[in-house]
């Protein structure tokens, strides 16, 4: 074995130890996380009101949260725009990547494949959009810190080399499959050597990390935000509290 | 008044096309502008009553930070609402503080940072290693929390324009919780619920004056109406306790002969109580321990005076804690269900129901926004 070998051994040995440890941090972090929220008690009634009146109401009023922001369409209508394109490419630029890793591929994924291509080419756009937001006014760059600019970068760029493997310096298909297919099934393989395929997976690999640890939290948190999964019967039945402590004032 | 309420209607809506909809022009972020803003401290006369540290504690730091810790494990919605905004600010321009004062510190999102900073820093390290902002609870912090902390009303307006329903009432009354339990609170929160314990109500109006505002209430409507309309204080058996915030006997007296007059041509028994006499619940704004203590006093008096059925008189703090109440200090089912019951709930069921009519020409010719 000549040394350039045994260097891209290491390397590649490297990689899939750092794509191992990357999704052991975000199941991890996010099953803590998750267990957290749901042993905490939620002492008190809180819904915004005028809320849904039963269960079925509560999960149509998130599954409206999570896909169409209905409050943000009330606060700011661009901004509204912008992250839901954002969220949208994001969501289709998932379901395309689950071709990488599922064996046979399912016939969504083949047939959203174009659009999905598209959500990828476009998803700088709405990037770009909420990036400049950050700077444009005075109000949203006091609040705006490193973490939120490393978040949009972090994407932005992860988008970016997946447009530059798929498309202007193409990555050979079937050593790609390979590659994931064996992470998948604990028989990894080398990733192609490909440097910019292997800079957009080492991307991805750190955005797992972040994300448990991260504002990207949004995205599991917002399943157990007591102002928006509660039923609005504040008066009726009774609410308990777990931990009602009694008055020790007198 | 000739003009009908579609008419103003009219003009109101073509006020807000001029205004771009918008009411209060978006001031930009003026940093600093309201730290000077400062409530006045708390007296120790009144942290001793209401059972806090006459003084700041030995060690406030530590103490703070365990107790930022047993929140953390007590409200979920605090723990949530800590970890996954987003920074978006849709919440920046929504609070009445920013808009009035331009002090980014107001910001909804910017408020609550200043309790996810000192969060972070002890709780979330590898966030912080991330390059969040984070810094340890001192005596700058502390300073901020304060002036900043009580510079909101807990309205919860930014929860309604937020993604995720972030409510950053959940986050100040963390924060002022923290506080209490180290020693620091205003003098005007912490005064006002040492006097619902001393006489019963927040102005601190002593039993003989109410009764006697009662009375002068009784000889005012007799002069209005003609009628025997009573007021009646401390009356065991009377059907409904009522509780509203004591300036309707002082101040909003209209509100209160407006009750008299309604349980009278209601032909209901009712009654106020010099033991509770107040529906505003101030330990909203302090802690856990107090709003439930100040609600407690309220169910007390019920079954003292015997009462069927608690009433809570119109306030906006009132009624945030009186929907607490079976929570906090029940279960009410000695009252008559449905409870606790809002006096215009209480109205608009016995409008609905036809128990009274409405003479629509008297007040036709009043302005109402």
């Amino acid at each position: 074995m000549n040394d350039a070998a045994m260097v891209w051994n290491l390397v590649a040995a490297l990689i899939i130890g750092f794509a191992y440890l990357s999704a052991f941090v975000l199941v991890g972090g996010l099953l803590l996380r998750l267990a957290l929220y749901i042993q905490t008690p939620v002492p008190l009634k809180i819904v915004q009101t005028p809320g849904p009146k039963s269960a079925p109401g509560v999960v149509a009023r998130i599954a409206g949260d999570v896909l169409i922001f209905p409050n943000l369409f009330q606060a700011d209508r661009l901004l509204w725009l912008g992250a839901w394109v954002f969220h949208a490419c994001l969501f289709l630029i998932l379901v395309r990547h689950t071709r990488y890793f599922l064996y046979p591929v399912p016939e969504l994924v083949i047939d959203w494949q174009t659009i999905s291509v598209y959500a990828g080419f476009f998803f700088p756009i709405p990037a770009l959009y909420l990036f400049w937001r950050r700077l444009a006014s005075s109000r949203v760059l006091y609040i705006s810190g490193l973490p939120d600019y490393i978040t949009l970068i972090l994407l932005t760029a992860i988008a970016s080399t997946g447009m530059l493997v798929h498309y202007f310096a193409r990555v050979y298909l079937v050593d790609v499959k390979a590659f994931t297919l064996g992470l998948v099934t604990f028989a990894p393989v080398p990733p192609p050597p490909h440097p910019i395929f292997i800079v957009h997976f080492l991307l991805v690999c750190a955005l797992l990390i972040w994300f448990p640890f991260s504002k990207l939290m949004h995205a599991g948190g917002i399943f157990f935000s007591p102002t928006r999964n509660q039923i609005d019967n504040v008066l009726y039945p009774r609410y308990v509290n777990k931990w009602n402590e009694e008055v020790r004032v007198d | 008044m000739t003009e009908k309420w579609t008419d103003f209607a009219a003009t109101a809506l073509a006020w807000r096309k001029t205004n771009s909809g918008l009411a209060i022009p978006i001031p930009e972020v003026d940093e600093g502008v309201a730290a000077t803003m400062v409530c006045h401290p708390s007296k120790a006369k009144d942290m001793k009553p209401i059972a806090l540290p006459t003084e700041r504690v030995p060690h406030w730091q530590a103490r703070a930070i365990e107790k930022l810790r047993e929140l953390l494990t007590k409200y979920r919605g605090l723990q949530v609402y800590l970890d996954i905004c987003a920074q978006c600010g849709a919440c920046a321009d929504k609070c009445q503080f920013y808009l009035g004062t331009g002090d980014p510190n107001n910001m909804p999102v910017a408020r609550a940072n200043l309790l996810r900073k000192v969060y972070r820093y002890y709780f979330k390290r590898a966030e912080k290693f991330l390059g969040g902002d984070a810094e340890p609870f001192n005596e700058q912090v502390l300073k901020e929390w304060y002036t900043y902390f009580y510079q909101c009303s807990e309205c919860r307006r930014c929860s309604v324009f937020c993604p995720y329903g972030i409510d950053t009432a959940e986050i100040t009354m963390a924060a002022r919780e923290i506080m209490a339990a180290i020693g620091v609170a205003t003098k005007y929160v912490t005064e006002v619920v040492a006097k619902v314990y001393e006489r019963g109500n927040n102005l601190g109006i002593p039993a003989p004056a109410w009764i006697d505002n009662c009375q002068f209430l009784e000889e005012e409507l007799k002069t209005e109406t003609g009628k025997d309309i009573r007021l009646h204080v401390d009356e065991v058996g009377a059907d409904v306790l009522l509780v509203m915030p004591s300036a309707d006997n002082f101040a909003n007296t209209d509100t209160m002969m407006a009750y008299a007059k309604l349980f009278y041509a209601l032909g209901i028994s009712w009654t106020t109580s010099t033991y509770a006499n107040e529906g505003g619940n101030f330990g909203l704004f302090l802690n856990y321990q107090n709003m439930k203590k100040v609600n407690k006093r309220i169910l007390d008096a019920a079954r003292q005076l015997k009462v069927k059925r608690v009433i809570w008189g119109e306030c906006g703090h009132a009624w945030r804690a009186a929907i607490y109440t079976n929570t906090l200090n029940g279960p009410m089912d000695f009252l008559d269900p449905p409870h606790p019951v809002h006096i215009c709930q209480f109205t608009a069921d016995l409008i609905k129901r036809g128990a009274f009519k409405i003479d629509k020409s008297a007040n036709d010719d009043l302005l109402i926004t």
